[in-house]
């Protein structure tokens, strides 16, 4: 495929008016997207905005409800992936979804194999496989299995692969979600390459970043509407943030002119000095002090989840140092934190949080009884006052203890997992997204219980997407963008537009001393 | 805390279908329950259905904990031939019988402990882990017996497995006090509680503070050990270790006898007593095949038949159409208590 | 090379060939390759081990390849016996078919081959010299004539067969009833499959006990297999009563455990399966190279009946065979 001959009338790919529902939630409300020959055009939005919904309805993997879809002027309407891909449409996920057993060459040709009397002709297969690779600077053995291989090169033969396969638009969902700087340079090119060859790449990304280098483009959505579309040109930041987060701005929250801060004294919890983990998140200084709820505040996969991960040592960092009570300690492990008094209570509660065929009672007692160790049970009883107990604090609402949790509503479940950490009378707690998925009563006592614990002296670190609820209980806000720390907000510093104003800054905002920015 | 799964309703296809085998039993054979006293022994077909099912219900016991963390153990039966080929061997060669019990209890452990790091530490998927020693296991048995069927005349060890316990046989005595031993480790502990929350959850319960690799690698040691007791019964019974055959096949009769016995291939909540019901409602169908006088070709096709029977009345699917006792709903909306205490109370 | 060509030249080329082994042979030792099957079972083991014994006393290099229960392996073996250009080769099939193509090679290297302990399935009978092993049919006649005669003729007997659907199984349990309807005294009251193990042999007797009024209807048990029968015979003491003489026990194979359990008095008989499978077959082989004389397709090997009188001699003479 050359570069288009004559400019084409019609744009690449226009959808308009496009709407999805599932059981009632609706999931696309009226979305208008447009892509142009030759043109990177990033897909932004928060959780839920419907990125997927539109690329899975683009692709075939839903049909839509509404609206339509037109390629270079001709309506289409795929019933599968294959079928867009006919159509010309190829799509790149960030888990690639080739076969990783198979050989390059074999998943670069998987389903069209050049055949030789009703056999698979190795030999051309491997000499087009190379013909393909090479122009994207590839030279890998092709008769290697594709799971060999990193995951940028997995990306790279499966955007060959599309490419072959005569793609006009190329649907990349965030490719660079685990790659390092080398290879999303490597990528980048490759996407140039592409560009300057007449091809549309639809980009989903979380990196703001990412997204000014490469992109011409931006359209964002949010709760399934579309929020708006903009030359990346001409789209400051702090706008494009404000229209991810759906926020109105003044203008003088543009610059970012933070007051003094006032600076705690006291001796930290726990203390993070250069703690990071490859791919996962850039290394970053955080000191917790009791009584005090530090929140982290960014965009989805900016790195916050991540920092609370390795906090706790659900995954392990690997640099930096932590100390708790002036001691350095190692997080190896969850049950490392669970000794030095940590608990958390992760974003998906259902996968890493509730143990669902238990009862409340034992997902409450849990926690306790696994720091006790199994030699010392918790006799029957004691475990009933302690699930009791809990049930009548924080209101969880089940019949009894005996319920399995996992019959729960969303919120409820939440209050029992809080509970088994309570149970457990931790000094710092950490709370990834502790109201997503609750409705509103639940939302409401659970902030309430944030407030009430850090009265009593307890350390709270807590990820939130809600900024009103962030600005609330926080003293104390870490801003991360593009997986670093990029600023830490104090005392009358925090506000919803410092938060968003430092989520948008261009150049790493240094704020307050706590703040430690790489290079 | 119950030994087996909460609710009588649950319990009921498995004792039903012990029943109604037992029963089957008696029609084909009338003194199916005739029990009487043999050189200071009971002796009898029911007493045979107890005897003849306890490798099987100490495999099943060992098993029950290794399903509910989600795993299971294919190795059971090499296990059970390296332990009887080790016991046969070494009483041959003289050592006393605690030497004897001593080294091959060890070498259950030692096969249990393998299993459990590949599972535990090396992350290697259960089925696989032991499918290793499953094949390589039967391989280290020959090797000790030199591929012979290793005989021995000591009345000590042979007592294991023919002698008796104020008249009950000593298989059956030593599936009582290993069931017992193992209930009360997991259950007076809280080990019974980790188990079921890693099967259900690994993640969640690691997150929780639960140390998923001790307690994984702990119920593939005791499931080693069950069948290293398991291989002792069976050598002593025959006096001889058959390396052979002794524990062929057994590791999918105990994984049956734990499935019918209601514990969740997908792991969770597990009911000990009832995989041991589970073990002797196999045991009773085959003793009562040998009894009926049917061609042998009909064996495996009867006990297919029984077995489907009584998984089918387990099968959530089935259950929908069947009436249901009161209270045993398994899926419902969670109402709020009546009266609900908001706020006021401190943490 | 054609086809032809090879038939044609089938007996004189391989007089020729004799010819040149008959000098060879006189050179220098005969060398035979020996595929077994494995060493499941003793039976299988002690065959091994006569192979070596047989082959030392007639100055034969025995080469033997353990294909551990794996046809491939005997393929691989003998296709590497093909490459090294012994005498002949000996096989244990593993399985009854699939043999033809290797079976080939070694025929157009002319290489003779022996079947030892089992047959094979083949359209083309001329791909092995000649096959040794036992009639099992035979075997369960040998049984059923002792016990008819021991028992003149009158008696309740109950059968351990062996794995349901196996080659033995199934012609042991012929023989014996071809005798068995010989006799209208002789009846067989039960019978169950013990699948040639200890261990079910002593479950299923137990069960024949219970089921035969505390074994007081049974006269005898005949196994199929002596592992059974040693089963069989703790069941037998276990329920109170004294093999060998309440219950007369008789089986096949006459491993040293049962020549030790004759030897006490707990056993009755047992007919033999010899592990000397290789020895006929050596003698073939050296006839056929001395003076080219083919022997017949099938040398079954005897069927030898023991009885407890012999028994301690017997069992001293095997168990180191064993």
């Amino acid at each position: 495929m050359t570069a288009s001959t004559a400019p084409p009338s019609a744009p690449l790919l226009a959808i308009r008016g496009l709407s999805k529902a599932f059981l009632g939630v609706q999931a696309l409300d009226g979305v208008d997207f447009t892509l142009r020959h030759g043109e990177i055009h990033a897909l932004l939005g928060e959780n839920g905005a419907g990125k997927s919904t539109l690329i899975k309805t683009l692709t075939g993997v839903y049909q839509r409800d509404n609206g339509t879809v037109a390629l270079e002027g001709r309506e289409i309407a795929p019933r599968g992936v294959e079928e867009a891909q006919r159509l010309h449409i190829g799509t790149v996920y960030q888990e690639v979804n080739l076969l990783p057993n198979l050989s390059v060459a074999e998943n670069l040709f998987l389903g069209r194999q050049p055949m030789r009397w009703g056999l698979v002709d190795r030999g051309a297969m491997r000499r087009r496989a190379r013909a393909v690779l090479q122009p994207y600077g590839l030279s890998v053995d092709v008769t290697a299995p594709l799971g060999r291989f990193s995951v940028a090169t997995q990306q790279i033969i499966a955007i060959a692969r599309a490419v072959d396969m005569s793609a006009k638009v190329l649907i990349l969902d965030e490719p660079t979600a685990s790659l390092d700087a080398q290879e999303v340079a490597v990528l980048f090119k490759v996407m140039r390459t592409l560009r300057s060859r007449g091809i549309g790449i639809v980009f989903v990304t979380h990196f703001l970043d990412q997204v000014y280098e490469v992109c011409d483009s931006i359209t964002v959505l949010r709760n399934g509407r579309l929020v708006g579309e903009r030359r990346t040109a001409d789209l400051p930041r702090l706008d494009l943030v404000a229209m991810m987060l759906g926020r109105e701005l003044e203008a003088a929250a543009h610059r970012i002119d933070l007051g003094p801060a006032e600076v705690d004294s006291r001796p930290p919890l726990a203390s993070f000095k250069g703690f990071g983990k490859a791919r996962s998140v850039e290394p970053f200084d955080l000191d917790i002090r009791p009584g005090e709820v530090v929140a982290l505040a960014g965009l989805l996969g900016s790195g916050r989840t991540e920092t609370v991960r390795l906090v706790f040592g659900m995954d392990r960092a690997d640099r930096g140092e932590a100390t708790v009570d002036g001691r350095a300690v190692r997080l190896k492990g969850p049950r490392d934190a669970v000794r030095l008094g940590f608990g958390f209570c992760p974003e998906d509660r259902k996968k890493e949080g509730i143990v669902g065929e238990l009862s409340v009672r034992e997902n409450i007692i849990l926690a306790l009884q696994a720091r006790q160790g199994w030699l010392k049970p918790i006799p029957r009883r004691r475990q009933e006052e302690i699930a009791d107990r809990f049930i009548r604090l924080l209101d969880i609402r089940t019949p009894d203890a005996e319920r399995p949790i996992q019959l729960l509503s969303g919120g409820n479940q939440q209050k029992a997992l809080l509970a088994r950490w309570l149970a457990t009378e931790p000094r710092l707690l950490i709370l990834d997204e502790p109201t997503r998925g609750i409705d509103v009563g639940a939302h409401a006592e659970i902030i309430r219980l944030i407030e009430r614990l850090c009265a009593d002296g307890m350390a709270l670190l807590v990820v939130s997407s809600e900024l009103e609820e962030i600005v609330a209980y926080s003293r104390r806000v870490v801003v991360l963008r593009d997986r670093r720390h990029v600023a830490e907000l104090r005392g009358g510093e925090v506000s919803v537009e410092r938060i968003v104003a430092a989520i948008a800054s261009e150049t790493p905002n240094v704020a307050g001393s706590g703040a430690e920015v790489r290079q | 805390m119950t030994l087996s799964a909460p609710g009588p309703a649950r319990n009921l296809p498995q004792y039903g279908a012990l029943i109604a085998v037992l029963l089957a039993n008696w029609l084909l054979f009338p003194d199916f329950f005739a029990i009487r006293l043999q050189d200071g022994r009971l002796f009898g077909s029911l007493i045979d259905v107890l005897n003849r099912g306890a490798p099987v219900a100490l495999l099943a016991v060992g098993m029950t904990m290794v399903i509910a963390t989600r795993g299971v153990d294919l190795s059971v039966g090499a296990v059970m031939a390296i332990s009887g080929a080790i016991a046969a061997t070494m009483t041959g060669a003289g050592w006393s019988l605690p030497a004897v019990l001593a080294a091959s209890l060890a070498a259950g452990l030692l096969c249990g402990l393998w299993n459990g790091v590949l599972v535990a530490v090396l992350r290697i998927q259960p089925i696989i882990a032991t499918l290793i020693l499953m094949v390589a296991g039967r391989g280290i048995a020959q090797l000790v017996t030199e591929g012979q069927i290793v005989t021995f005349t000591s009345p000590a060890l042979a007592f294991i497995g023919s002698g008796s316990f104020l008249t009950v046989p000593m298989p059956v005595v030593l599936t009582i006090v290993v069931l017992a031993v193992t209930a009360l480790l997991v259950r007076a502990t809280a080990l019974g509680l980790m188990i079921e929350a890693v099967g259900v959850n690994r993640l969640s319960s690691a997150g929780a503070g639960v140390n998923t690799p001790v307690v994984l690698v702990a119920v593939y040691v005791w499931c080693g050990l069950c069948a290293a007791v398991a291989g002792l019964i069976v050598t002593a019974d025959i006096r001889g270790a058959d390396a052979n055959n002794a524990g062929l096949w057994l590791e999918l009769d105990a994984i049956l006898a734990v499935v019918v016995g209601g514990t969740s291939l997908l792991g969770g909540r597990f009911g000990l007593v009832l995989s041991v019901v589970g073990a002797l409602i196999i045991q009773a169908m085959n003793t009562g095949i040998l009894l009926s006088g049917f061609k042998p070709e009909f064996n495996l096709i009867v006990k297919a038949g029984v077995l489907l029977v009584v998984l089918l009345l387990q099968s959530p699917t089935l259950t929908l159409f069947l009436p249901r006792p009161k209270g045993a709903r398994p899926i419902g909306t969670v109402k709020p208590p009546v009266a609900p205490t908001s706020g006021g109370a401190k943490p | 090379m054609s086809r032809k060509w090879v038939i044609s030249a089938a007996t004189a080329a391989a007089a020729l060939f004799i010819g040149l082994g008959a000098v060879q042979a006189a050179d220098k030792k005969l060398v035979v390759g020996f595929s077994q099957i494995g060493s499941e079972s003793g039976w299988r083991a002690a065959e091994t081990k006569t192979a070596k014994a047989e082959a030392d006393k007639r100055g034969i290099d025995l080469k033997i390849s353990d294909a551990q229960q794996k046809q491939e392996n005997q393929i691989k073996a003998v296709r590497s016996f093909v490459a090294q250009g012994v005498d002949a080769i000996f096989i244990a099939p593993v399985v009854a078919t699939g043999w033809d193509s290797v079976l080939k090679e070694a025929k157009e290297a002319k290489i003779p081959v022996v079947l030892l302990d089992r047959q094979i399935e083949t359209k083309d009978q001329s791909l092995y010299m000649t096959a040794v092993t036992s009639d099992t049919v035979h075997e369960g006649r040998v049984a059923g004539e002792w016990l008819a005669k021991q028992t003149g003729g009158k008696c309740a007997v109950v059968e351990l067969q062996g794995t349901v659907g196996s080659s033995p199984a199934i012609n042991r349990k012929k023989g014996f009833d071809e005798i068995v309807a010989k006799n209208p005294g002789m009846k067989i009251v039960r019978t169950q499959s013990g699948d040639f193990t200890r261990a079910k042999g002593k479950e299923v007797m137990e069960s024949f006990i219970k089921a035969e009024n505390g074994g007081k209807g049974i006269c005898a048990v005949y196994a199929h297999n002596d592992d059974m029968a040693v089963g069989a015979i703790q069941a037998i003491k276990e329920a109170g009563l004294k093999p060998g003489k309440d219950i007369l026990v008789v089986s096949i194979d006459g491993v040293p455990d049962i020549f030790k359990a004759m030897a006490e008095g707990e056993a009755n008989a047992t007919v033999e399966l010899t592990p000397n499978m290789a020895g006929p077959a050596y003698d073939a082989l050296i006839a056929f190279k001395k003076d080219g004389k083919a022997p017949p397709k099938w040398i079954q090997t005897e069927s030898a009946l023991f009885t407890p009188d012999t028994a301690k001699a017997e069992y001293e003479r095997r168990k180191d065979a064993y």
